[in-house]
């Protein structure tokens, strides 16, 4: 991958959109050519005279692309009025994706809040494409309200295939709610995987993946063996505007997902 | 010792025309509504001749004299920075085509090639500092390979500079095509590339006799010594990382105006905000960025995080940065002890004092 990736955003296509909770909803793109990336990378989504976002990638085939996004600031807002047949423009992959090769033989659990499950959707998609390559896999995600969750029925046919754990659990629920109540951090023991036998993959909330990983090394995970995916404000995503920085680390390009000893210096510290 | 020529006022003249002849405009420093600025040269007498620069914490002041010299001060206010990293510039143009689909268009600059005279060294330190941050930067690489740099060692430090102690001047080092000893009677030249040697071959300029250049040299070894401020070396500043707790950073946030001026005048920053303009009917825009600054509340904004809330997190950021993580990035401390910041805060805070609170012990 070049190092720095200026080119000019190219023209997408909205070929769906899919209202997938109150605010959240995802844009199913037309691009010009195939497009190709690694799961938890992201695209830089630009509409033109609003503004410009980076959205995580969470599938892709051919030349088609699918952005989950929250309707919550004024970029945002102005994508989720678009409808089929309206044009942006995006550039993109950029960063470093979940570690497939550092993934495979391991059991794997997936740890998500919110609209964290995003980021992590294409490699969910990639590990049950090579389910053989991976020991037991352990998805949880979590959310606040009941009604924030999204891709239920998806959850669903994952968790009906037998050979995928689903835990979802909501802080907020009605009765109706079939799931977990409370917060993913207490369904992390539930799994009763094996610690040094299992890879942690995270996103969500800061808060959340603070708590996350408090437990996590508490109850004896390994540091090295947890990756994760920030958040920052990139203008870029090339590692020049500086927006993204942790330290020394530009979260755009050196990121988003990292290893955990990465960016655990700089990980959750007021201010930085 | 390198070969060093003679070049007199008058020779002067004819190195701005001989360049201009090989199709570079001219910059050098002139006096403007009292401070140095980069503006267009033809002459050398258009140079600030006698000018004298006073530079304290929170101000920046320039003194005429019948001095004969026009580099007897230390640094200008602008840098080389704006030069090759546009303050503001448009990056793509959208515009949508006849069935109403946008579509995207490189907006890239065609620079004219540039020679720009007085370039310090500290500015020639944080120049390579630019270039290896931007080097796959289609906007800035365009404008730089049309840079003709002909450096003056620096003779006169202001109380505010420090770039004897990272290393960077008074003397300029590398990076120049051209570098000047400013004497009394006119000036020693060296070439410091193929270019250069080039561009001044022509002038048949005479050879400096050795102990001209002693002479020279020893000026600039003196500059180095008369400096006031010195910054501690990069392994103490690494230690900033370790200091985020420290209340020092209170007390300079206690006057930080979180105005950005630091930001603005240091040659190295690099921090950009990219930004959409639309037209009226809704079918143009263009993504431009400007110069951005970490001290600006929007930098670490996002939906439903704001990374830095308070001034004092901004200038630990700014400071940690700079200092330290910069070393993370680009193996050298981002600071090259021009002194731009001290002297161009409207509160006068002075980083190298900065450096020295947060170096006390704490709880």
């Amino acid at each position: 991958m070049n190092e720095c990736q200026l080119d000019r955003p190219v023209t997408a296509r909205v070929q769906a959109r899919i209202q997938e909770s109150g605010s959240i909803f995802t844009l199913r793109l037309a691009l010009p050519t195939d497009f190709a990336f690694v799961p938890g990378q992201f695209n830089e989504l630009y509409l033109p005279g609003v503004g410009a976002v980076p959205i995580s990638i969470v599938r892709a085939e051919g030349r088609l692309v699918d952005h989950s996004i929250r309707a919550v600031g004024r970029t945002t807002l102005a994508l989720s009025a678009l409808k089929a047949g309206d044009s942006l423009l995006l550039r993109g992959p950029f960063g470093q994706g979940w570690p497939l090769t550092a993934l495979t033989g391991k059991n794997l659990m997936i740890l998500t809040g919110g609209l964290g499950c995003a980021p992590v959707h294409a490699l969910i998609l990639e590990l049950l494409a090579r389910r053989g390559d991976f020991g037991r896999i352990s998805l949880i995600q979590g959310v606040r309200h009941a009604d924030d969750l999204i891709w239920r029925q998806t959850y669903e046919a994952w968790s009906s295939r037998g050979d995928v754990e689903v835990h979802l659990a909501a802080d907020n629920s009605s009765p109706d709610w079939p799931w977990h109540h409370g917060r993913v951090t207490t369904l992390i023991d539930l799994t009763g995987l094996p610690q040094a036998d299992t890879r942690v993959i995270l996103c969500g909330p800061e808060v959340m993946m603070d708590h996350a990983i408090r437990h996590l090394l508490d109850t004896g995970y390994r540091a090295g063996h947890i990756w994760l995916s920030m958040e920052r404000n990139m203008h870029c995503a090339s590692g020049q505007c500086g927006h993204c920085q942790m330290g020394p680390l530009f979260v755009c390009k050196d990121g988003p997902v990292f290893n955990l000893p990465a960016i655990q210096p700089y990980l959750f510290r007021e201010g930085i | 010792m390198s070969l060093c020529r003679l070049l007199s006022h008058q020779a002067f003249d004819q190195l701005i025309a001989r360049l201009n002849a090989l199709g570079y405009r001219c910059i050098g420093p002139r006096v403007q509504d009292g401070h140095l600025v980069y503006s267009p040269l033809a002459r050398f007498d258009e140079l600030p001749r006698g000018v004298r620069q006073t530079q304290v914490p929170g101000a920046v002041r320039l003194h005429a004299t019948d001095g004969p010299r026009a580099f007897a001060w230390a640094n200008d206010d602008q840098c080389l920075k704006p030069f090759l990293f546009a303050p503001e510039e448009p990056l793509w143009a959208f515009e949508k085509d006849a069935d109403g689909i946008w579509r995207s268009r490189d907006i890239r600059p065609a620079p004219e090639p540039m020679a720009i005279f007085g370039v310090r060294a500290c500015d020639l330190a944080a120049l390579a500092l630019q270039d290896r941050h931007f080097r796959s930067d289609p906007w800035y690489q365009a404008r730089r390979q049309q840079l003709f740099l002909v450096a003056v060692h620096c003779t006169h430090p202001a109380s505010t500079c420090f770039c004897a102690s990272t290393g960077d001047g008074p003397q300029a080092q590398r990076g120049y095509d051209l570098a000047l000893y400013e004497t009394d009677a006119g000036f020693l030249l060296e070439t410091g590339s193929p270019r250069g040697e080039a561009a001044v071959a022509p002038l048949e300029l005479p050879k400096a006799a050795p102990e001209r250049i002693d002479e020279a040299q020893q000026e600039v070894a003196e500059a180095a010594r008369h400096q006031q401020r010195q910054l501690p070396p990069a392994d103490a500043l690494r230690q900033l990382q370790d200091k985020a707790s420290h209340p020092a950073w209170a007390d300079i946030a206690s006057h930080c105006l979180s105005c950005g001026n630091c930001t603005s005048v240091c040659p190295s920053c690099f921090c950009y905000d990219e930004t959409d303009s639309g037209s009226l009917d809704g079918r143009n825009a263009t993504r431009a960025r400007q110069w951005g600054s970490c001290f600006a509340p929007e930098h670490g904004r996002m939906a439903g995080l704001d990374v830095r809330t308070t001034v004092a997190q901004r200038y630990r950021q700014w400071l940690t940065h700079k200092l330290a993580s910069w070393q993370d990035q680009y193996d050298r401390p981002g600071c090259t002890g021009c002194g731009r910041c001290i002297s161009w805060c409207p509160a006068g805070i002075d980083l190298v004092a900065a450096v020295a609170a947060l170096a006390s012990p704490h709880e």
